[in-house]
């Protein structure tokens, strides 16, 4: 089987970077187990449960870059309890006390003290790259210590975390010495930053290529510090209020002009429209704008500045924009791959302006849609049917109507043919988001069609365990699967317990599975854990099998029940 | 769109039937999130047909969402006033399906957008006290110029681009975002509430000269 050296295979197999790839080449036989973990650089974890910090270190010992994600996807709409884990302080420990030279960590969804930031900061003298998504726990204090202790920092990338701010000067805490940037994103700060330290800081970063500023910047600073980094590739404004006759305007627009490598733009956290002209020099050069959080942009000076990106790859937007503002989009960007809408009122009488024109105007302009996230008053099938047929190359479908179980307003139809217009025409579609009244016939076409699935979000949906069923009998690929508000109850859950085994997670919450077809998931499959979440103040467990379960979230595991978890999470 | 999918079953009159009779009935426990002064089961509706019981139609169709769209049956449980942006509207846990970093966001900048109002510290040259006012309050600024000579017993002089305050003693001057002392009055009133900071009262000898100032 071996006719190369060792050397020669390691050098093959660092041509090999993607997870799945290398986790298949370490399964072909002992040998390239060995020598694949040996030189394996990069892991990425997907649920911080399934795997303990002891057992990672003890299979690669070369480890540089670590991926951790910790709560289940249905925790960042509130869905699960605040302390229910994801702590990463015990990896940062295990990690600190092993020989390896961690460089990079990148967390999701997970629990972060300002002590494991500060155990990292110590502990790794390498360490170069901290990108943190959706977590909380740590304070200013914490990042305070990653600027100050880790000599060589690349990258601290902060996207929508929620951060105690103490308005300190952990900006100020980066030494004379640290020259190395090259990204640094804290636009989800909400406090303070100290403004001379932050221009002295990218004035000593020659390789800074990633700047996204917090709404404490103002535009007169934005205007310095461009000025000190025309190398800017990806920009996150701030604050952008000022007056367009003043002379700081003015220098901004000189200074935005010399920007000529910015093809990402993001922010935008204060704005003031009429200031906008400033920025249609660089408009013609951006793959990736942002305006998701600037509800103050829209209207006329909206579509005039998406007017001028033609080459727009991705945006995300508020549906502010309405849907003559996707018209535009459907004329002007031609290049148009990803588009997220997000809603600027969630709890509004119905004042969400976009509805299924919109979509469909953008599905007929832009033919290299392929991921989509829209969040919308009403859908029709046939506007689902129509988009079907213009961008058969959907990778990421996520419809949410803001009214979750609204039938097509036109028909009064369900939107089970739209749904499987969808999953028939895009033959690669990974992910699918379902939304809008529903009944199980849409499932039987996701089971039929949707073969490359591998994640799927299901919200107040089906009339039976038929749904559910389908799925898990159709859908080979499935990693994972989230369900909330659906009539899918023990019979379904326990058809095929094997497959989830093959799976990375299943959520179902208000559902109608009892504790006794919980129990008889965990006594089966002793290799995954099922856990029951109640509410944090409850003290007491309702034991009665025949109980139905708020919420149940299981998942595979290589190392048995976790040790961490609250008294109101009981592991079955 | 039955043509494309030739070979399934598809029973749509008694489906279709099935689901009438679902949206017209609704349990609205254990997922709605109401206002306080709601009296859950005063309103609480039932599943079913009027004279069946409960348990045989339990159905396994867990619609437990009142339809935003129905007039008649639901308008009971809910109290908003269907013309206005109803704050009383019920609310699902967790839906819309957004990030609550998002909806902090948002939440953020519509209070500070409609109700939070933006309150600033205004000062006046020998005055014992600072005083604070609400600038959202006003629609121009004839209206704050009223307000601060109220409260302070001054009168603001004759404003013009060129000149500044004339014929007055007391100039009103802010500090903006960026810690400058600024003369009230020459940037759009929109602009200036968005930047000022605070509001300070300059006896009219100091500020002669940023009343010349063009």
């Amino acid at each position: 089987m071996n006719y190369f050296p060792d050397e020669v295979l390691e050098h093959v197999f660092d041509f090999i970077t993607s997870h799945k790839d290398r986790n298949s080449v370490s399964l072909v036989c002992k040998s390239w187990y060995k020598i694949e973990r040996y030189s394996r650089q990069r892991v990425f974890i997907g649920n911080c449960y399934s795997i303990s910090p002891e057992r990672l270190i003890a299979r690669f010992p070369g480890l540089k870059s670590l991926t951790l994600k910790g709560k289940p996807h249905f925790a960042d709409f509130n869905l699960v309890p605040h302390d229910w884990g994801g702590f990463v302080y015990p990896w940062i420990k295990a990690l600190a006390k092993s020989p390896i030279g961690l460089e990079e960590l990148r967390l999701k969804r997970m629990v972060v003290s300002d002590e494991s930031l500060e155990l990292l900061s110590k502990s790794f003298v390498n360490f170069k790259s901290l990108v943190l998504v959706s977590c909380e726990g740590f304070t200013t204090d914490g990042l305070a210590a990653i600027a100050a202790n880790c000599r060589f920092l690349r990258e601290l990338d902060l996207q929508e975390n929620e951060v105690d701010d103490h308005r300190g000067h952990w900006l100020s805490c980066f030494p004379e010495s640290c020259t190395s940037l090259i990204s640094l994103n804290f636009a989800c700060l909400r406090g303070e930053v100290n403004l001379g330290a932050l221009e002295r800081l990218v004035s000593r970063s020659p390789n800074l290529k990633s700047l996204r500023l917090n709404r404490a910047v103002p535009l007169d600073t934005l205007q310095k510090l461009l000025m000190r980094a025309p190398q800017l590739v990806d920009l996150g404004i701030g604050s952008y209020v000022h007056d367009p006759f003043s002379e700081v305007y003015n220098k901004l627009k000189i200074a935005i002009q010399r920007c000529k490598s910015i093809r990402s733009l993001s922010g935008f956290l204060e704005v003031a429209p009429h200031c906008m002209s400033a920025i249609y020099p660089i408009c013609g050069n951006l793959t990736f704008l942002n305006l998701s959080y600037a509800p103050g942009l829209h209207g006329n000076k909206l579509m005039k500045l998406i007017q001028h990106c033609r080459k727009l790859q991705r945006l995300w937007i508020l549906d502010c924009i309405g849907d003559k503002g996707l018209g535009v989009v459907a004329l002007t960007c031609k290049e148009l791959q990803e588009l997220r809408v997000f809603p600027s009122d969630p709890f509004g009488a119905g004042n969400a302006a976009v509805t299924e024109e919109g979509l469909v105007l953008v599905s007929a302009g832009c033919p290299k849609l392929n991921s989509l996230l829209y969040f919308c008053q009403q859908m029709t099938n046939a506007a689902l049917i129509t988009v079907a047929k213009n961008c058969p190359n959907f990778i990421r479908f996520r419809l949410c109507i803001l009214d979750p179980i609204k039938p097509d307003p036109v028909t009064s139809q369900p939107l089970d043919e739209g749904f499987g217009a969808i999953v028939q025409s895009c033959k690669g579609l990974k992910r699918l988001s379902l939304s809008g009244l529903l009944t199980d016939q849409v499932f039987l076409y996701i089971g039929m069609y949707a073969e490359q699935l591998e994640m799927l979000s299901i919200a107040f949906a089906a009339d039976s365990d038929k749904g559910m069923l389908y799925v898990l009998n159709g859908c080979k690929k499935l990693r994972k699967l989230e369900i909330r508000d659906c009539p899918f109850g023990d019979a379904a859950l326990l058809e095929d317990v094997g497959k989830y085994e093959t799976m990375r997670s299943l959520w179902m919450s208000s559902c109608e599975v009892t504790l006794g077809g919980c129990k008889s998931v965990a006594e089966k499959m002793p290799s995954l854990n099922v856990e029951i979440i109640g509410e944090s103040e409850q003290m007491e467990f309702n034991l009665d099998d025949k109980q139905k379960v708020d919420k149940m979230y299981l998942y595979r595991t290589l190392v048995g029940h976790r040790k961490d978890a609250p008294e109101y999470v009981s592991i079955l | 769109l039955i043509a494309t999918f030739p070979n399934i079953y598809i029973s749509t009159t008694v489906q279709y039937i099935d689901l009438s009779i679902n949206q017209s009935a609704i349990n609205l426990q254990s997922i709605m999130v109401f206002e306080k002064d709601l009296n859950l089961d005063a309103t609480e509706l039932r599943l079913g047909l009027p004279g069946s019981s409960e348990e045989s139609l339990r159905i396994s169709n867990k619609r437990a969402l009142p339809d935003m769209n129905d007039d008649s049956g639901v308008a009971a449980a809910k109290k908003c006033d269907q013309e206005t942006a109803p704050p009383t509207k019920a609310q699902v846990v967790g839906w819309p399906p957004i990030r609550s970093y998002r909806k902090n966001s948002l939440q953020t900048k519509k209070t500070e957008a409609e109700t939070g109002g933006m309150y600033v510290k205004v000062s006046m040259d020998g005055a014992p006290y600072l005083r604070k006012i609400d600038l959202k309050v006003y629609k121009g600024y004839p209206e704050l110029f009223k307000a601060l000579e109220d409260m302070f017993k001054f009168k603001v002089g004759k404003y013009s681009e060129r000149e500044g305050y004339n014929g007055s003693e007391f100039v009103p001057t802010y500090e903006d975002k960026d810690g400058d002392w600024m003369l009230v009055g020459d940037v759009p009133w929109e602009m200036f509430i968005n930047a000022c900071k605070r509001l300070r009262i300059v006896r009219g000898s100091e500020a002669r000269g940023l009343g010349c100032v063009v």
